[in-house]
């Protein structure tokens, strides 16, 4: 719950946050050691000096780390945590649904878990999808077009084994499809977080929700055009949000594209924990407002505290099928514990 | 001790050409953004330069383009015998050495890379972009100092050459503007447009805001490019230390090196 200095409660889902383990224990090779390195560049660069972990912590941080940052120094009242297996660089997956799962039992009014899967493997990922459904009841998963899988670089979420996966998911009830389109990373020629094929998988599939992580960017431009032309389309704020910090007047620049192209009903927040805390980003979020001039140029859009309302949690309630009231009201009834230290 | 002077003046030499070479992605020099690590000279005549992008993972088109770009800027100097270029840190580092030293064309290697695929369009798409980012600063103070989108969209290469303008951003991307302008034929003579597209059109008064609306777009997502990579190119391998006073970034990476032989930080 976040308080506004008018002391009104904000509900917060944090939409898009992990538990890994990046260590060197569970890396299988060079490759595993430079994707946690990367990540760890992302949290010094972007996050204010006070907020800054040590390397040890970042690679593997504890069940009592998550709980804290999130829920009682941080302001998220639930965290939506993404699994993301990169199986060719890690011994035991780098955050697995078996594992961020016995991390949520523990409090399981405060978390939903989302699987993985990876159309390369055939029959095999439909298998898998049935596996999560009837194991953990699963109700969203993320999608890693870059990852790597044996000679494969990357993959389309319009390739034909893609389909036979989001066919299944409609089928099951898995409507919830978070997709990660960020910053431009391999293969050679062919750009695997190219934001086109949601075009065609949002089109195709109308029952489904897609969330584009990271909006996209650097191709905002195309993120904003395809989602102003899908109903079915929305943005996570995961790592456009930390340049509130570094460069204020730049994340009112996004933020008044995505007002203006995406709409208010559409975005959502995301810290992208581990990589960086709820806190200072909820904090700094609800004290912003887009510079005049920026906003001048977009028709006068700005992020009013009712639409900050909306993208700090209303908008992922919706799409996950939350009663904003009744959570609140148990939450209430079992308020964040203060860990023994 | 003449040895000694020579070196350094040739070092000299070789950074100056570096500067010549832009990241693709960026339209920045590779030296502005500290992508270059070390640059070496042996038997007099043989040089040595080493870079690094801002993580393990950066795109290896790019990697490649600015491979060859360092190779060819650096060859042009009359006195080099012998060029090495060695990418360290990436995950396509041995193709790209390889390739970028093997005396073969860039063509040739990136094709074989890339099953078959001709980088041209590649590296012309990303040339308009860095067009348009260096003339949306331009426009954006031309506009602010003429009056009418008639006049700014009907100025003349000869007229804008003599304007004045203040802001560092428009100090540093003119001459840039011009360069490219030059380059491609797009604006030589005093009368040419000042402003043209990058098809070599004219820019309508009614477009021009739209035209406007464009390049910004560009530009958002060319400054997140931009934010990310010098920031992630500072960081990269520097880790945390929490003492006394909170935490704060130390830099450990004296010379190169690798991150697990260097101290760990204390607990």
């Amino acid at each position: 719950m976040f308080k506004t200095p008018e002391g009104k409660e904000i509900f917060v889902i944090d939409g898009h946050t992990h538990f890994w383990d990046g260590s060197p224990e569970n890396q299988a090779n060079i490759h595993g050691k430079q994707f946690i390195d990367c990540f760890y560049a992302y949290h010094t660069n972007l996050s204010p000096t006070e907020e800054l972990w040590e390397k040890p912590r970042f690679e593997k941080y504890s069940e009592e780390d998550v709980y804290r940052d999130l829920f009682i120094d941080g302001p998220d009242d639930m965290a939506i945590i993404q699994s993301t297996y990169l199986k060719d660089f890690y011994k035991n997956g780098f955050s697995s649904i078996e594992r961020s799962t016995k991390m949520a039992q523990r409090h399981p009014e405060r978390f939903i878990v989302n699987g993985s899967f990876d159309p390369r493997d055939g029959e095999k990922a439909l298998e898998y999808i049935h596996y999560m459904k009837e194991e953990f009841d699963i109700k969203g998963v993320k999608m890693y077009t870059a990852e790597w899988n044996g000679d494969s670089k990357g993959w389309a979420l319009n390739d034909p084994s893609a389909y036979k996966c989001f066919e299944l998911c409609d089928k099951l009830g898995i409507r919830n499809i978070h997709v990660h389109k960020g910053p431009t990373i391999i293969p050679l020629s062919k750009d695997a977080f190219d934001v086109h094929d949601v075009d065609y998988a949002a089109t195709d599939f109308q029952n489904l929700n897609w969330i584009i992580e990271h909006c996209g960017l650097p191709r905002l431009d195309d993120f904003c055009w395809i989602a102003t032309q899908e109903t079915n389309v929305y943005g996570g704020l995961a790592v456009a949000l930390p340049f509130i910090h570094s460069r204020p007047r730049y994340f009112g620049e996004v933020m008044a594209e995505l007002l203006w192209w995406v709409g208010e009903d559409k975005i959502l927040f995301g810290s992208d924990y581990a990589i960086w805390t709820p806190k200072w980003l909820v904090e700094k979020f609800w004290d912003f407002q887009i510079p005049e001039d920026i906003s001048a140029e977009r028709g006068g859009v700005q992020l009013t505290d009712e639409i900050k309302e909306k993208i700090l949690g209303l908008n992922a309630a919706k799409l996950y099928g939350i009663d904003v009231e009744a959570k609140k009201k148990q939450l209430s009834g079992a308020p964040v514990q203060i860990a023994a230290e | 001790m003449f040895l000694a002077n020579l070196t350094t003046e040739r070092e000299l030499e070789v950074w100056d050409r570096l500067s010549a070479v832009s990241d693709p992605e960026l339209d920045e020099p590779i030296t502005d953004m500290n992508f270059v690590e070390q640059v070496e000279i042996f038997d007099a005549d043989s040089v040595l330069v080493e870079f690094r992008l801002p993580t393990y993972w950066c795109s290896p088109n790019f990697a490649f383009l600015m491979a060859f770009g360092i190779r060819a800027e650096v060859s042009a100097l009359p006195w080099v015998r012998k060029v090495t270029v060695q990418l360290n840190d990436h995950c396509f580092g041995d193709e790209v050495n390889v390739g970028v030293n093997s005396g073969r064309s860039f063509h040739e290697i990136f094709a074989e890379n890339c099953d078959g695929a001709v980088l041209e369009d590649v590296v012309e798409k990303f040339a308009a972009k860095a067009f348009d980012r260096r003339q949306e600063v331009v426009l954006l103070a031309v506009r602010a100092l003429v009056g009418s989108a008639e006049d700014v969209v009907s100025m003349r290469l000869g007229m804008l050459r003599k304007m004045h303008f203040s802001g560092e951003e428009e100090l540093r991307q003119l001459p840039r503007y011009l360069d490219l302008l030059a380059e491609r034929g797009l604006a030589v003579k005093d009368d040419d447009l000042a402003f043209p597209t990058w098809e070599g059109g004219a820019i309508p008064a009614e477009d021009l805001e739209a035209h406007l609306q464009r390049l910004r777009s560009i530009r958002i997502n060319m400054e997140f490019n931009g934010a990310m990579c010098r920031g992630l190119a500072s960081t990269r391998y520097h880790e945390v230390e929490i003492g006394p006073d909170g935490p704060t970034l130390i830099d450990f990476m004296a010379g190169r090196v690798a991150p697990r032989l260097a101290p760990q930080a204390r607990h």
